[in-house]
């Protein structure tokens, strides 16, 4: 069996892991294992890998062509290579498709956890904004799941906001 | 300060204990951060990172948390000592394999470690032993909230901390706890239980050796999902997840007593029998029978053997742990000599296991 990655050497590591529903299964070679960080629990997900791969099409399929982020020079094309981004800007300048990037990995779309002080106050209205805006777009969809998950966001988004100025 | 100066011995390591942690072998959180204005490590150019890391690394150092701290570019540790401090769960493989322009800065009990210029700008993660999960929140919490100040962190009000890598946007957070799960292996349940754990959005990963094959029955359980819940709902998700699966795992171990007691002592008796006595063992085969005998102490089948020993052993048998005590770098086969040699001399003084008093 050949190596998934370089497809030259031969496969001696077999990963499994199943994500949700789907089982997936990668065959790597030693020094493609070594480099993807395989046998690191902390820095290793299959799923990243593969997730990467292909939400990148996705995202190039919205933006219908090639993007550059202006500010460190990464392209879509690199994104689609190594899954990463470039730098904090590439967020804004690759952000059509990403949300069906985002929809794919993580449960909500919009940050309701800890943020840096300058961040507090203003942000949180602002973010509290965003998912109510949404909350009345998936109502009008009758997307009655991301409803509830967007009314859930926005409580916990309220509640922690009351917290603070206790 | 050298590293093998400053490093607790494995024995120390071993002999860290906590809540629950007979199942719970260590509980670990960690955050990913970024600076504005740079880019990210794995895209940046080598002066960049060099210049990032001078910015970075006095921040990092200058916590109170970090007082005294172990600080070093990668650049100036070998490869044995890098090795060493993935098998001491300090820095990941991708970050061993790093060099100039990435740093590590951890404390005098290993609890806090902050790695430079991993995939994001900053990885800092509390480890701590047992079932602490909201502690090492608390701490890494507060560890990130220092630094903050310091440094200009890259966050978007709406997607949260901005990471390289899109899975761990929002939150940036990764709630981890190691288990030791011999009863669902042995039991034959350990393939059901990770179906449900991961269909409720965690990930469950072996911890030691390649890839993800469980040796010696341990395995991590860690949240997938970063964006759209906050850090205190991820971590007490997890928490309930590792609850259960300890439930699981002592029900496990009493069926087994109950059903097939014979079989189980008899593995915890044949592991007893091999790693007093045998003169090669490759290091799989060393955390499959000492994750056994872990199980026998557990169970009161050892009399002066407690888990710290064992734990300590399952440091020692890793490459670089068991190359450390030896002056020069072996071959695998040499390697699995020594160790062999080395579980020898340490369970020299351990009586043969007895029957639990309640069988």
């Amino acid at each position: 069996m050949k190596c998934n990655v370089c497809k030259e050497n031969e496969a001696t590591v077999h990963l499994t892991q199943i994500v949700g529903e789907k089982m997936q299964k990668v065959d790597l070679c030693e020094d493609c294992s070594k480099e993807k960080g395989v046998g690191d629990p902390t820095g290793f997900s299959l799923a990243d890998m593969l997730l990467g791969l292909g939400a990148s099409q996705e995202m190039e399929e919205a933006s219908g062509g090639d993007l550059k982020c202006p500010s460190c020079g990464y392209t879509n094309a690199d994104f689609k290579k190594a899954g990463r981004f470039g730098c904090p800007d590439c967020y804004e300048a690759f952000s059509a498709g990403l949300e069906a990037l985002l929809k794919s990995m993580h449960k909500g779309l919009t940050h309701t956890g800890k943020a840096p002080v300058r961040h507090r106050g203003a942000g949180k209205a602002k973010r509290v904004k965003t998912l109510e805006k949404k909350l009345e777009q998936a109502i009008a969809a009758e997307d009655f799941e991301s409803a509830a998950d967007l009314r859930d966001q926005i409580k916990t988004l309220k509640t922690e906001a009351e917290g603070v100025e206790e | 300060m050298k590293l093998a100066d400053f490093l607790s011995s494995p024995f120390d390591a071993g002999e860290r204990s906590g809540p629950e942690d007979r199942i719970v072998m260590s509980s670990r959180i960690r955050l990913a951060r970024n600076l504005t204005g740079h880019s990210f490590p794995t895209w940046a150019k080598k002066n960049d990172r060099v210049k990032a890391l001078e910015h970075i690394r006095p921040a990092v150092e200058s916590l109170p948390q970090l007082d005294g701290a172990f600080s070093s570019s990668l650049d100036e540790l070998n490869s044995m000592e890098k090795q060493t401090l993935v098998e001491r769960h300090l820095i990941s493989r991708e970050h061993a394999a790093k060099g100039a322009g990435s740093g590590v800065v951890f404390n005098q009990d290993e609890s806090i470690c902050v790695m430079i210029n991993e995939e994001d700008h900053l990885r800092m993660q509390v480890l701590k032993p047992g079932l602490q999960l909201a502690e090492a929140w608390a701490d890494v919490d507060a560890l990130d909230s220092a630094l903050e100040g310091k440094l200009d962190y890259a966050f978007s009000d709406e997607f949260g901390y901005l990471t390289a890598c899109p899975t761990n946007l929002g939150t940036a957070i990764r709630v981890s706890a190691m288990l030791h799960l011999p009863g669902l292996v042995l039991s034959e349940q350990i393939t059901q239980i990770i179906n449900s754990v991961t269909k409720l959005g965690h990930a469950v990963r072996g911890l030691y050796g390649e890839g993800t094959e469980a040796h010696g029955h341990v395995f991590q359980v860690s949240n997938q999902m970063t964006l759209g819940e906050s850090e205190p709902q991820l971590v007490e998700r997890l928490g309930k997840v590792v609850q259960q699966l300890i439930e699981h795992e002592e029900n496990a171990r009493a069926t087994l007593l109950e059903s097939k007691a014979s079989t189980v002592y008899d593995q915890i008796g044949r592991a007893y029998g091999t790693l007093s006595n045998a003169h090669v063992v490759a290091s799989k085969e060393a955390m499959n029978l000492l994750s056994l005998l872990r199980l026998g102490v557990d169970l009161e089948m050892f009399n002066g053997l407690d888990r710290g020993v064992i734990d300590e052993l399952f440091l020692f048998t890793q490459p670089a742990h068991l190359q450390n005590q030896h002056s020069g770098k072996l071959g695998a086969e040499e390697r699995d000599v020594l160790r062999a040699k080395m579980l020898r001399s340490r369970l020299k003084k351990v009586k043969r296991p007895h029957l639990p008093k309640n069988a």
